[in-house]
């Protein structure tokens, strides 16, 4: 009676498929999830690239039991969220943007109940968490309350957590938000090494336009609930990403000079930051030159990135991503 | 593995049924680690309740008689109170005071929450689990009663379906209770709460008094009578001491049936509406 109700056929190879999905927390609110389409198939490192408000959360939400759409279909490695929630959540690890372990527990503890959740035996789960422990460089510290942990230190525990049950889709939202450059490489590398060991599809949301490039199969760029591009970093640079980005600045902020630059021919997004614009000139050949002579005295300093992720964030919604 | 997704995945009451014991686990282990501050928050008031009222004011001649029935001891009248105060306060704290914090400020429950069993049932065990630590603060407030009194006690399990009946309702009704404080009140406010919604609740809940004597202040009989103290109360003297006038037990069985429906339909209500948005 149940089987047949929680699975679909097409969606049997996917481990995250989304259709036409709208999120709207009150009726006169905008919509914080518009409309998007996204799929996700077993084994690939997922990335929602976007700014704050962009949805990327509501996103991870939906996906995860704990966001109700407002209309749409939500499939996780084929169980419809909607209707089986509690279904659903045995194939999914989540980890959250902030330190959400039980600080009443040891860091031992915190994966060892976290996989009597999940029907291990007293035996099974100790093993378990012992080897996850061991995996990430945690296995000293069994025994510390997650409340002495550092910031590093806990996101490893919140992933290994995570783990435990053996989730075949595994979210993280804003994974290295707040973390070391350090602990944020460390982190990359457990995530890569864990697609290859496991063989599980990560789904990631993130802010830092390096950690998509770096460490996405795909990346999905958001703005304002929408879904504006969603294809293989490399295609995203090629498509929408040429031209360079022209950091000025400024001795002070002059939203005039902003409105000048929008003018140029040649130039696409403008997108002004108090005494900081940020120029995306498309055409390169001789605007550059006009982009400085225009700034004149102003300018205090001047960066030319060449095409990237970043140049194509800003062609494609008109504002940088600075985190 | 995409396979498994089409497999048979297992009948969902045994999932719901592992989930809900590893959380009881869970709990059991926090509650191990904090055993003696949990028993000494419990024992603390009854202690020195009982001492002041039933040993000091006795022996220093101010002893209060219960007006009515001269023939028992006020510490006959008190005993089913202080148990049900015991009862009651636990009951609440164990649920409202952790999840305030875990819902508002750290957001710990997370994992529990992604436990595969209905969020429903995440507080029901919460306030499953709180009821069984109301029930053993029931069982270490009697003995101590009855230690500590300089009177004599006549307390006698008059009705041993009546005592069990009495002491899981109100348990249960408790740990709603609880966890209706904890979904709405803010980590900052949950001590208010305690002097504003648990202090009165629990001084005039009929713990001191029985029920049938407050008729002479008639206005307060009625108006306590939205106080779910006041059935543990009235139904634990029927249970242990039916010499001191009580409600029909009707009364206070439908009374508790009736509260625990709604304060469990309000509470999962608003702890979903915390957990999902």
């Amino acid at each position: 009676m149940w089987q047949h109700t929680i699975v679909t056929a097409d969606a049997q190879h996917l481990s995250l498929d989304l259709r036409d999905v709208v999120k709207r927390y009150s009726p006169d609110a905008p919509n914080a999830v518009d409309g998007i389409d996204l799929s996700v198939p077993a084994g690939e490192i997922f990335g929602l690239l976007g700014p704050n408000g962009a949805g990327k959360t509501t996103t991870i939400g939906i996906a995860t039991t704990r966001v109700r759409p407002t209309s749409g279909t939500v499939f996780v490695t084929g169980v419809n969220v909607r209707s089986h929630p509690s279904v659903a959540k045995r194939h999914i690890g989540v980890v959250t943007q902030f330190n959400t372990l039980d600080r009443a527990c040891t860091v031992e503890e915190n994966l060892y109940f976290h996989g009597r959740f999940f029907g291990m035996s007293r035996r099974t789960a100790h093993a378990r968490a012992a080897s996850l422990l061991n995996s990430f460089g945690l296995g000293d510290r069994g025994r510390t309350m997650v409340a002495e942990l550092s910031g590093g230190l806990a996101r490893r525990t919140q992933l290994a957590c995570a783990l435990m049950h053996h989730p075949e889709i595994l979210f993280l939202d804003e994974p290295t938000t707040g973390l070391d450059p350090q602990s944020r490489i460390a982190l990359w590398e457990s995530v890569r090494s864990l697609r290859e060991a496991e063989g599980m599809a990560v789904v990631l949301t993130t802010h830092y336009i390096e950690e998509a490039d770096a460490l996405c199969d795909r990346v999905a760029v958001m703005n304002i609930g929408k879904i504006l591009v969603c294809d293989t970093p490399e295609k995203i640079k090629r498509d929408s990403g040429d031209g360079v980005l022209v950091t000025l600045r400024l001795r002070e902020a002059n939203p005039a000079l902003a409105e000048q630059l929008r003018a140029l021919k040649g130039v696409g997004a403008v997108d002004p930051d108090h005494d900081v614009i940020r120029v995306h000139v498309i055409a390169a050949d001789g605007v550059v030159p006009q982009v400085v002579a225009l700034a004149g005295a102003d300018l205090r300093d001047l960066a030319i990135a060449e095409p990237s992720l970043e140049t194509a964030f800003i062609a494609l919604t008109g504002r940088a991503l600075v985190p | 593995m995409t396979t498994a997704t089409i497999q048979p995945h297992g009948a969902p009451a045994s999932t719901y049924g592992r989930a809900f014991w590893g959380l009881m686990l869970r709990d059991a282990r926090v509650l191990a680690r904090e055993f003696v501050p949990f028993l000494l928050r419990t024992i603390m008031n009854p202690l020195l309740f009982t001492f002041v009222f039933t040993y000091v004011f006795p022996k220093i001649g101010s002893g209060i008689t219960p007006g009515g029935s001269t023939t028992v001891s006020f510490a006959t009248v008190i005993l089913p109170g202080l148990v049900a105060v015991a009862i009651f306060f636990q009951g609440i704290a164990a649920v409202a005071l952790p999840l305030a914090t875990e819902l508002g400020g750290t957001r710990e429950i997370e994992d529990r929450v992604m436990a595969p069993l209905p969020v429903s049932m995440v507080a029901l065990e919460k306030v499953v689990w709180s009821g069984l630590q109301s029930i053993i603060a029931a069982a270490a407030v009697l003995p101590l009663v009855l230690l500590v009194s300089a009177e004599p006690v006549s307390v006698s399990v008059a009705s041993w379906p009546m005592l069990i009946v009495t002491v899981l309702l109100a348990s249960l009704v408790a740990g709603y209770l609880g966890l209706v404080i904890g979904t709405v009140v803010k980590p900052k406010q949950i001590g208010l709460i305690f002097s504003l919604v648990v202090v009165p609740v629990t001084f005039l809940g009929c713990t001191y008094y029985p029920w049938e004597q407050l008729r002479s202040i008639r206005w307060l009989q009625i108006a306590c009578l939205i106080n779910p103290l006041v059935y543990v109360s009235e139904g634990l003297r029927t249970a242990l001491t039916p010499q001191i006038p009580h409600m029909p037990v009707i009364a206070i069985l439908s009374a508790l049936v009736v509260l625990l429906a709604a304060l469990a339909s309000l509470g999962t209500w608003l702890f979903i509406r915390r957990i999902i948005d």
